[in-house]
């Protein structure tokens, strides 16, 4: 396997007065996929968000690094800068920010922070030609203001497209198949599988194994109240499928 | 101090210029100051008991005792960024025209100083100067009738359309003690005919001087007529101004405001459908920072049928800034099929920041579509977010969304060269603004 892209050590969150991650563990290797699955209010958006450097979110206990440096001493925007990228569940609309411009601006300052030469407009709109074939996603839609009047798809598919774009060594995808009718799924996977490659990791975090029938994981984790209650192959995502996750929550979490 | 001797300085002051001018100005109008004297003594200066002015004191007004303004100079460099380029212009400097300032037009549009027209054709005024001033007119109103020096008059023949923007320029020197203008202007839309009439109020940061302008606007019968109110005062100032609109049938009439300058600023529109038909479209963008304080209120008068407005007011507000926002849309008995819509959104960038907005709906007829929505709040943290996620730095961020808030006011601004202005002062305005200029959809 590839060298270390993540280090999550004994992680403990809270937003607000409650606790939300109890201690997570957690490795991943480049190029490698990971899938993180629990129930509902198990805590995987909050570590998505943590990860990401959501503010609100505060980190008690516990350490990350990322590329063996630590993640949690640098701002959200730093963390992207340096290759993090979270895909939301929720991508937020911003009317008067058009979303082609908005990220050419966010690439170069990607490729400042890297110390490479900015885009001009010219390379810029040709990287958006072919990128937008990867994720299969409407030039016209790229132009508008970010996520506005996007149908829920679209949403996602312009999640994945950013993703595409800026290139990132390490992307968080916050239950991307959420909302998502299962032709609208199979094209978001199929972009995601095409971003797979072995300088990349990837962290899938979702509720249901529907998604991991399309974007096949390497390593599968259940989240059972803020700490990882299993780790498995592929095959776990079947099992808990078949299961469910009470045979999990009732086990003695470690 | 008692009210009435606030306005006193006022009324000896008046008593002067009418013995100055005896047998200078014709009957009517010495009658029709006298009127406005009246009127503005009998109301005094507003107090914050007054429901029109709750939220805005005029002490600073009343308190300092400002001279008539003087004739100033203002060279060429320092007018130029006020200038508005492809337009016909006339310069007023502390409020007196300035010839050689102006710069002239190549179509029918009669456009000169309003002393000069009161010289030469003040009969042809007579039916309009002071008659667009309904019962919503503010004692400041009043007090610009009865003391003004000058100002524009614009006059678009029937059935022509104006080849180029009118631009009215009235400049402050703000050198010296705190001076007076009482600036007016008198629109005069033919039936059928086309115009875009800008008026700009701009000065230097100096003195605290004050600006009363009253604007009056008579849209005829099937005219389109679209106005700009660009207040961009110097620093100190103390801006005053209202705008009686009235529409003729199936006329188009709108105001677009940009409000940036000046430390206490307040404005009064007031627009009346006269006959069925009419369209109104009244949309204001005001940036307030520091301790400015900024006042709109607007009135439109549905008084007949089948009229529809528009309303789009959005306020930035930072620092200790003070903002307001009062509509009334009052829809009569008779105006059946009536369609108003009034929207107010104000962005508070720091916690000292305050904006008062109240929507006021006065619906007599049972038939009518009237909508209005009013939301005050801070940027999105959840935008925020999502933009730094992506490598946005927080202050790149901010300034990003920031200027999305205003931008769909501006993108209304249809003169090209105003609309460049007002993008090129917000992104002044905010920090790293080249990093992001691009991204301003």
């Amino acid at each position: 396997m590839g060298k270390t892209m993540l280090e999550i050590r004994d992680l403990h969150a809270r937003v607000g007065e409650r606790e939300i991650l109890k201690g997570v563990d957690l490795t991943v290797e480049a190029g490698d996929v990971h899938a993180i699955m629990g129930p509902n209010g198990s805590g995987k958006s909050t570590l998505a968000h943590v990860l990401a450097g959501r503010p609100g979110y505060t980190v008690t206990q516990g350490q990350v690094l990322y590329k063996g440096r630590d993640l949690l001493a640098m701002s959200a925007e730093e963390r992207a800068r340096e290759g993090v990228f979270l895909a939301f569940q929720y991508p937020v609309e911003i009317p008067g920010v058009s979303n082609v411009y908005f990220l050419k601006a966010a690439l170069n300052a990607v490729r400042k922070h890297r110390g490479e030469p900015e885009l001009d407009a010219m390379d810029f709109l040709a990287l958006v030609k072919e990128k937008s074939k990867v994720v299969d996603i409407d030039e016209s839609l790229v132009k508008r203001p970010v996520n506005e009047g996007f149908s829920g798809g679209e949403k996602k598919r312009n999640e994945i497209f950013q993703m595409a774009i800026l290139d990132p060594a390490l992307a968080i995808l916050d239950e991307t198949d959420s909302g998502l009718d299962i032709d609208a799924l199979k094209s978001v996977a199929a972009g995601v599988n095409q971003l797979r490659s072995a300088d990349r990791a990837m962290v899938v975090v979702t509720h249901y194994q529907r998604l991991l029938d399309y974007i096949v994981p390497d390593f599968v984790h259940v989240l059972i109240d803020g700490r990882i209650a299993q780790s498995g192959g592929k095959e776990l995502a079947h099992q808990l499928e078949a299961k469910g996750y009470t045979w999990l929550e009732e086990a003695p979490a470690r | 101090m008692t009210v009435a001797a606030e306005t006193d300085v006022y009324r000896a002051l008046f008593e002067r210029r009418q013995a100055t001018l005896r047998g200078t100005e014709p009957a009517w109008l010495s009658g029709l100051r006298q009127e406005a004297m009246e009127r503005f003594e009998a109301m005094g200066f507003p107090t914050t008991r007054d429901e029109a002015w709750k939220y805005t004191s005029v002490a600073p007004i009343v308190r300092t005792a400002f001279e008539p303004a003087a004739r100033g100079r203002f060279d060429g460099r320092s007018l130029a960024p006020f200038r508005l380029r492809g337009a016909r212009e006339i310069v007023f400097v502390n409020g007196h025209h300035v010839p050689e300032l102006s710069r002239g037009g190549s179509d029918g549009v009669v456009v000169m100083g309003l002393r000069e027209a009161l010289d030469r054709e003040a009969d042809r005024l007579q039916r309009h100067l002071g008659r667009q001033l309904g019962e919503s007119a503010t004692a400041f109103a009043w007090l610009n009738t009865a003391l003004f020096d000058d100002g524009a008059v614009v006059a678009i023949p029937p059935g022509q359309a104006a080849a180029e923007p009118v631009h009215l320029l009235y400049c402050s020197t703000a050198d010296g003690p705190p001076a007076v203008a009482h600036p007016r202007t008198l629109i005069l839309a033919g039936a059928r005919s086309q115009a875009a009439v800008v008026e700009t109020w701009a000065g230097a940061d100096g003195s605290a001087y004050f600006t009363n302008a009253v604007s009056e606007a008579v849209v005829e019968d099937g005219a389109v007529l679209d106005h700009y109110a660009l207040q961009r005062e110097g620093g100190a100032a103390l801006h005053v101004a209202a705008l009686f609109a009235r529409q003729g049938r199936a006329s188009r009439f709108s105001d677009q405001s940009v409000t940036l300058g000046a430390a206490f600023h307040r404005r009064d529109v007031d627009a009346v459908f006269a006959a069925e038909g009419g369209e109104c479209a009244l949309d204001g963008l005001f940036v307030a920072g520091g301790r400015q304080h900024m006042d709109t209120h607007t009135r439109i008068d549905h008084a007949h049928p089948h009229c529809s407005s528009r309303e789009l007011y959005k306020g930035v507000l930072d620092g200790k800034a003070r903002g307001v926002f009062h509509g009334t849309i009052l829809v009569r008995k008779d105006a059946q099929k009536t369609d108003a819509m009034q929207t107010n959104k104000n962005l508070l960038l720091s916690a000292e920041a305050l904006v008062q907005s109240t929507p006021a709906l006065q619906i007599f007829a049972d038939d009518v579509k009237c909508k209005h929505g009013s939301t005050t709040g801070q940027l999105d943290p959840a935008a925020l977010f999502y933009l730094r996620s992506r490598g946005i730095g927080e202050e790149a961020a901010r300034a990003l969304l920031t200027y999305a808030f205003a931008s769909d006011v501006v993108g209304r601004i249809r003169l090209e060269p105003i609309r460049a202005g007002v993008t090129a002062f917000l992104q002044s305005r905010l920090p790293q603004a080249g990093e992001i200029r691009e991204a301003l959809a």
